[in-house]
């Protein structure tokens, strides 16, 4: 069990985290005070064209000095600074967050189509199984993962969230129940521009993970909710579905229900799921997918786990629970339960 | 009569469970909640009949667990599991309701004005002169009356949507029943449920409740009298005796 909201303003107007961290507190009887997390889309104006790479060191004068000659290596950093943090009687500062703002060296991956994203993406894979104390856990543009062991509250004032404004935002309270909880563990899970959080456990994980590993991503956080990360990365950015196949690839109707689809329909639903066999997600979950133009929330195929939807104006919100919505827009309207399986998209205008 | 009000405004809910408890120990009758929004347990466990508890807003989940006697009446909508475990009393709901409603519900009744979510019903059980009932004004999503054991499910497609369009209806269904306003596609039904169309006699059981829900909530019950009804009851008292025993 955990929580889950989620929001995104399709006119890109800014809001800031204060409501965010009350609605997701209301929720704290879904988490256990080992985990909870936030990330903001549109916080980093001045720096939008770089990535922002949030990183956990254990230990500054040890381990932070390779990691810089890693990224000086791959680009260069245009900014780096500590991210500020305020001292909260239940959080153990057992890392200490840093944000870089990095501009990867296209000339030194010739043969990508993709140079950036695959270099940001290999240091990001390189560095969290490395372990050596250092431990990216955001690398998107214009946008920031804030996370830690402890209660919603406690890690939004850690971080004073209310001070960030950003346009979408996806929060995290977590229950951890088959691993145990630490920094990295907590929700959302970033690379790039996508970021997850997730209620829920995905029991195709050992699947999942050796098939996304297969194509070069690592599973490093002791959770299975990074696999979704990278599913969608690899779905979305690299194989160029929709989000809306994407979804259908993850949690895909069943084979009966294909079977009584119009032919076309059917054709397309049986090459997705011959072609993704190995991506599909079981077990109970509900999931809210971001990146910087899209927020996506669906179910699993049997509905085991709670999705509520809600908008008002250019907004769309996601979460588990209807009161978490109305703690932040009490006139909310349009409240539905997304169907199982069936993703709910809010896309920015332009 | 007394009437006690409390505001609920970022109260949790512990202490306002205990100011529950408290007023009915004080012999209120009356107790209405104001500015509720998300508080879980909402009069779980509470006893005494005749007392009413008007919720204003939007509760949490398991509202009127484990309750027997009173009345709760939500003037907005329910999460997960109203009436989970209920004993005695009503849960009435002037919204619609999450997943789970009336999980394991062994007494008493739940009214959804308008749709619930997912698997309502499930486990639903009866025991002599217990038998739980849920109505829904509106329409019912997948897995309604799984595992079911005992009571009553009617829904009534009241809210222009078709009261049952998604799988699983009845899944190991080994008691109770449900009935439906209108056809349901076969193609929806569980494992181990089976569809009739409802007899007169049937029609005559559910009459007073529909009688009921109607006058609840300010609703002409001719039409819904009128109606044909299918019945969706176990197709043995023991659907998956082959899964997990073998005789």
């Amino acid at each position: 069990m955990c929580g889950i909201i989620g929001v995104i303003d399709r006119n890109r107007q800014l809001m800031d985290g204060g409501k965010i961290r009350d609605s997701l507190a209301m929720m704290d009887e879904r988490g256990s005070g080992e985990g909870a997390g936030y990330v903001a889309y549109g916080i980093y104006p001045d720096y939008k064209d770089y990535y922002a790479l949030h990183v956990f060191f254990d230990n500054i004068r040890e381990n932070k000095v390779p990691l810089d000659n890693l990224l000086e290596k791959w680009g260069t950093i245009v900014h780096d600074e500590q991210i500020k943090t305020y001292e909260q009687p239940n959080i153990r500062k057992v890392h200490t967050p840093w944000r870089y703002f990095f501009r990867p060296d296209r000339s030194l991956m010739p043969k990508s189509t993709t140079p950036d994203e695959d270099i940001v993406t290999h240091l990001v894979m390189k560095v969290n199984a490395e372990k050596n104390g250092a431990l990216i856990f955001s690398s998107g543009k214009n946008l920031g993962v804030f996370k830690a062991a402890g209660w919603p509250e406690d890690v939004a004032n850690f971080y004073r969230i209310e001070d960030y404004k950003g346009y979408l935002w996806l929060a995290h309270n977590r229950y951890p129940t088959n691993t145990s909880g630490w920094w990295g563990g907590a929700h959302p899970f970033n690379l790039l521009n996508w970021s997850v959080v997730h209620n829920g456990e995905i029991t195709s994980y050992g699947t999942n993970r050796r098939y996304i590993e297969s194509y070069g991503y690592k599973c490093t956080m002791y959770t299975d909710t990074e696999v979704v990360a990278y599913l969608v990365d690899l779905l979305v950015r690299k194989h160029g579905l929709s989000e809306k196949l994407a979804v259908r690839a993850l949690a895909p109707p069943f084979w009966e229900e294909i079977d009584r689809m119009p032919p076309k329909e059917q054709e397309l639903n049986r090459a997705i799921r011959l072609t993704y066999g190995p991506a599909l997600m079981n077990g109970p979950f509900a999931i809210c997918v971001a990146n910087e133009n899209a927020l996506v929330g669906f179910t699993d195929r049997i509905k085991l786990r709670p999705l509520v939807s809600g908008e008002s104006g250019d907004r769309l919100y996601i979460s588990s629970e209807e009161a978490a919505i109305r703690r932040i827009d009490p006139d909310v309207e349009n409240i539905s339960m997304p169907k199982a399986g069936e993703p709910v998209i809010g896309r920015v205008y332009s | 009569m007394t009437t006690v009000r409390i505001d609920a405004h970022r109260l949790h809910y512990t202490p306002l469970n205990q100011k529950i408890r408290a007023a009915i120990a004080d012999g209120a009758t009356e107790i209405i909640i104001d500015n509720v929004l998300g508080q879980r347990f909402i009069g779980d466990g509470v006893r005494g009949d005749g007392v009413t508890i008007t919720v204003n807003g939007v509760p949490g989940g398991d509202l009127g667990m484990f309750m027997s006697g009173p009345t709760i009446i939500v003037n907005g909508n329910a999460d997960h599991a109203p009436g989970n475990t209920m004993d005695k009393g009503k849960v009435i709901i002037y919204g619609s309701a999450g997943d789970a409603v009336a999980h394991s519900m062994r007494g008493g009744r739940v009214y959804v004005r308008d749709n619930i979510g997912y698997r309502g019903g499930i486990h639903m059980k009866q025991y002599m002169e217990k038998r739980p009932i849920l109505v829904v004004g509106g329409s019912a999503r997948a897995f309604l009356g799984e595992y079911m054991a005992g009571g009553l499910l009617i829904v009534l497609g009241l809210t222009g949507i078709t009261p049952i369009s998604e799988r699983g209806v009845g899944s190991g269904i080994h008691g109770g029943e449900i009935l439906v306003r209108g056809p349901v596609d076969g193609l929806h039904l569980g494992v181990g449920a089976k569809q009739t169309p409802a007899t007169e006699e049937q029609k005559v059981m559910i009459k007073p409740i529909i009688e009921d829900f109607a006058k609840q909530f300010g609703l002409d019950p001719a039409p819904l009298l009128a109606s044909d009804y299918t019945r969706i009851s176990p197709a043995s008292a023991r659907p998956f005796a082959n899964k997990y025993t073998w005789e």
